[in-house]
């Protein structure tokens, strides 16, 4: 059904050219919004919105943007897109929107966006644009909510505010990791997943 | 070192055949290839290596070293647990003597099979996995952790701190001898960091409950566990302790930081074999007193501000931590200018994180760390600078 060159658009990101495990994009994001896992569900889908829909939009108009200013206008449509996505998550999920804050009016500076926008839907087909845009997006929710998931577990004891540690735990003198509350350790856990990620696929191709 | 060298061959020929000590000559074997193996210097003449030394040989003096502060600070644990449930009303006898150095060294023991199991197993697994020798690196580490921790840390949230430590302050930047920050250091900052209930606080220094069902108890009225730098940051000074009773160390504190007089003889045994260098120790206490004498003279009228500088120089870990834990060769500056630059940066910071930060009653282990940061770029600029001195002469 899909051409090999569409599924490659739309798996290559989710491992092999991940952007976050592999491209080292869009970290800052990845740090700030981790420490509980709805916010960094919503971040992710966001994100994933975002950059499909971007992609579909700079695709179906590429051939008539003019190179001088294609970046100004790739920034419009961004931020065009996220204006909307904010006011969508205000009217709709005040407390997350709240909670995320700045991060998501900082989608548009996301780099993961200006890199498929430059690299891939300037020079590809609206069905290629938007796999890409869907597998960058799904891709860094995907080590979002990793870093989430261990996060608050580790440091609330919860999962989507749901406390999973046992009362009796805490009792029997179990204490939350206050360390994994902090950014430095949503960097070392993002390098724990690259270090996880580049042994297996080193292995492959070797 | 030549002179230890000669008394302990001295020493040794009571071991030899026919010799007093002659049954216990595998002790003294045990002992004569810790502390002199190898023995093999160049020649005279040449490229000159004055004195073999490897790094289990430095290793083992700063275990050496470590000692007096071991054993005081189980002496002092028990001590400490004795005048908190008041068993010390009619003085210390001796039978309460060696209960107090028992209770401590209970207490303490654990400790040093958590540290070290964790800490090489994960030394042994990495091995295996590099196909490496094992490196003699966890030896200090191991040993040195136990006393820079508050005697209530639970041993699980020490486990996990030592194999966070021991992963990733040292094993990914390549293993022994590679670590940018002081691993012992990076436990205790996990802890710090992630437990900060079991580090700061008036409760954590002194054990009041049994050690393994041993003569629990509870508090006597007017008794507080908080150090005077604790008491100090909060501003709740119930009682100031003197200066020789700081300098005694019968208070409480992480185990092995509180007495002056046994990190001194570890300090000599260390200065007198060349282990660690004596720039950065005077560096680091200089610096201190400085600073805090200029806190003293022109600073607030806080009372941690106002704290005198001498009593900042023996109070909670600054000692320690110039002694042994700053001058660690692997993470400290190299080059002997940037030692003084190193040891000043820390003194510096140390008293201005106690000063300025009211959430920070000590600040050893961070200026310890951030030295460590720095110590590379020290070492560059006075290379540079070498460099540039010489290419101007030439």
């Amino acid at each position: 059904m899909l051409s090999k060159q569409t599924k490659e658009a739309f798996l290559g990101p989710l491992n092999a050219n991940n952007p976050v495990l592999v491209q080292i994009l869009g970290i800052c994001s990845a740090l700030a919004v981790t420490v509980q896992l709805k916010p960094a569900l919503v971040m992710g889908i966001s994100v994933t919105i975002i950059v499909a829909l971007a992609n579909v939009v700079i695709a179906l108009i590429r051939k008539s943007i003019p190179m001088r200013i294609r970046i100004i206008v790739q920034l419009v449509v961004v931020a065009a897109l996220v204006t909307i996505v904010s006011e969508i998550l205000k009217a709709f999920a005040y407390d997350v929107a709240m909670q995320l804050s700045v991060y998501i009016g900082l989608i548009i500076t996301n780099c993961i966006l200006m890199g498929r926008l430059e690299a891939f839907a300037m020079t590809n087909n609206v069905k290629d644009s938007l796999m890409d845009g869907l597998g960058n997006g799904f891709g860094y929710a995907m080590i979002l909510v990793i870093v989430a998931f261990v996060r608050e577990l580790f440091g609330s004891g919860k999962l989507l505010g749901y406390q999973i540690i046992p009362d009796s735990w805490y009792e029997a003198g179990y204490s939350n990791c206050g360390m994994m509350l902090m950014p430095a350790m949503a960097l070392i856990l993002v390098g724990c997943v690259i270090w996880a990620h580049r042994s297996i696929n080193d292995k492959e191709g070797k | 070192m030549e002179k230890f060298y000669q008394l302990w061959k001295k020493f040794g020929k009571n071991f030899e055949q026919g010799g007093k000590l002659e049954k216990l000559s595998s002790f003294y074997d045990a002992f004569d290839t810790f502390l002199f193996t190898p023995t093999t210097t160049a020649k005279k003449v040449g490229a000159q290596i004055h004195d073999g030394s490897d790094s289990k040989r430095t290793m083992i003096i700063v275990v050496l070293a470590l000692i007096p502060c071991l054993l005081f600070g189980m002496f002092n644990v028990g001590y400490q647990h004795l005048l908190a449930t008041g068993q010390l009303a009619e003085g210390l006898t001796c039978c309460l003597w060696w209960k107090a150095l028992g209770f401590g060294a209970l207490a303490i023991i654990p400790f040093y099979l958590v540290s070290y199991i964790v800490g090489l197993g994960i030394e042994f697994i990495v091995a295996q996995i590099k196909q490496e020798e094992v490196a003699e690196g966890y030896l200090v580490t191991g040993f040195i952790l136990p006393l820079i921790l508050p005697i209530n840390t639970p041993l699980w949230q020490v486990a996990i701190a030592t194999a966070f430590a021991v992963i990733f302050a040292k094993e990914v930047f390549g293993g022994t001898g590679y670590n940018i920050f002081n691993v012992a250091l990076i436990a205790r900052a996990f802890l710090f960091f992630a437990y900060p209930n079991s580090m700061t606080g008036d409760s954590c220094f002194v054990r009041l409950g049994s050690t393994w069902g041993w003569d629990g108890g509870a508090a006597v009225d007017g008794w507080t566990g908080a150090t005077t730098l604790t008491q100090l940051s909060t501003g709740a000074v119930t009682e100031s302790a003197s200066f020789w009773e700081t300098v005694n160390g019968l208070m409480p504190g992480c185990v092995g930081e509180t007495c002056v007089w046994a990190i001194l003889l570890g300090a000599i045994l260390l200065l007198a074999t060349g282990v660690a260098s004596w720039k950065v120790m005077v560096s680091i206490l200089a610096t201190a007193g400085i600073t805090a004498a200029l806190f003293n003279a022109f600073g607030s009228d806080s009372a941690i501000t106002q704290y005198p500088w001498y009593m900042q120089l023996v109070s909670g870990g600054l000692l320690f931590g110039a002694v042994f834990m700053a001058t660690d060769p692997v993470t400290g500056a190299r080059t002997e200018c940037g030692k003084w630059i190193y040891g000043a940066l820390i003194g510096f910071i140390v008293i201005l994180v106690r000063v300025l930060n009211p959430g920070y009653p000590e600040g050893m282990m961070l200026a310890i760390l951030l030295g460590n940061a720095f110590a590379p770029l020290i070492d560059w600029c006075v290379v540079r600078k070498n460099i540039n001195k010489r290419l101007k002469r030439a």
